[in-house]
């Protein structure tokens, strides 16, 4: 296996800075996106130096972000509550399902949201959320019915 | 959709601050042309003129660790002192420097070098002789071409056995802008 170099952080994170920050927008809303963007790097600069080769860093910084953010909205969230819609100016897919995902549990929406409003597969999803496959799938498909009996 | 640049900005304060960092760099203008100047925990540890940031960023990664981000408060006192150097109003810089990851050869030759005083010249072959190796002015040459804190570290009061000014890795140019700057005379 070819060894694959560890970027400069500097590098690393010119080149996910924006993607990271519109995923964790759809996420966590403008309000909190600020604050999980900077822990999300933060941890990733703790992490850094650990790692062992420069393969699949993009699915690192995705599943840091969205472990971030899951942790924040745990956090900000007192059971039963429902969230806050996150203000955006453009309406996407994934806006109309904050919208509709705002209240499922933490990683049921984040597969969701991830599945149907960024349209990534399995595969990146679970990389997302640091799960297997199958457990992503699950966790989307439980995510549905939960709004399906919501919605009838 | 780009991240706001305050955000960004923030992000950057804040790795320094929690000291996450191996290498923190900034560019920074001067009359010599603009100068990527680069700091560890320790000390600074590069100053390059025309600086092809890429380059840089790859080689302080290799030299200090992977851990290298553009941040501009670490580099601050820097950016003060060149400002003060530049104007004529220092003439001994006071920031530490880190010189550990250079072979130690080039680091005994450096150490001498700094104390080369600001308005004086020296030769390849003088320099070699205060480090105890005198026949050693071409390694001296060597070291002093690869010198990864120039200004700071004076090699350009560094100059050939006739008082010419011989050779700069920044370029003659800049070396005769700093000793004029300086008023050097040889020693």
């Amino acid at each position: 296996m070819n060894a694959v170099a560890i970027p400069p952080f500097e590098r690393f994170y010119e080149e996910y800075r924006d993607e990271i920050y519109a995923y964790l927008r759809k996420l966590v809303g403008r309000e909190a996106a600020d604050d999980v963007f900077q822990e999300t790097f933060l941890r990733a600069l703790r992490g850094y130096s650990s790692l062992q080769h420069g393969r699949h860093l993009r699915a690192w910084a995705y599943r840091i972000a969205t472990r971030v953010a899951i942790d924040e909205r745990r956090k900000k969230r007192p059971a039963g509550e429902l969230p806050e819609l996150p203000a955006d100016d453009s309406r996407p897919a994934y806006a109309e399902l904050d919208h509709l995902t705002g209240d499922l549990p933490a990683t049921e929406r984040a597969a969701v949201v991830l599945r149907y409003g960024y349209d990534l597969d399995y595969r990146d999803i679970a990389t997302a959320l640091g799960s297997s496959e199958a457990a992503a799938r699950q966790a989307a498909s439980s995510g549905v019915r939960r709004l399906r009996r919501r919605m009838t | 959709m780009t991240l706001p640049a305050e955000t960004d900005l923030a992000f950057r304060h804040r790795a320094a601050s929690e000291a996450l960092l191996d290498v923190a760099y900034d560019l920074t203008d001067s009359p010599i042309g603009p100068l990527l100047v680069a700091t560890t925990e320790r000390g600074l540890c590069e100053i390059a003129f025309d600086p092809n940031p890429e380059e840089e960023v790859e080689r302080l990664a290799r030299l200090h660790g992977v851990r290298v981000l553009r941040s501009p408060r670490p580099v601050d006192d820097a950016r003060r002192e060149l400002d003060e150097y530049f104007e004529g109003r220092r003439h001994e810089f006071d920031l530490p420097v880190d010189l550990t990851a250079l072979p130690a050869f080039q680091q005994s030759v450096l150490a001498e070098l700094q104390r080369v005083p600001y308005g004086q010249v020296d030769t390849y072959g003088g320099l070699a002789a205060r480090i105890g190796k005198p026949r050693a002015a071409r390694a001296v040459g060597g070291a002093l071409n690869r010198n990864p804190v120039p200004i700071v570290v004076p090699c350009h009061r560094i100059v050939g056995s006739s008082g010419s000014l011989v050779g700069y890795a920044g370029g003659l140019e800049r070396k005769q802008l700093l000793l004029s700057l300086e008023g050097g005379t040889l020693v």
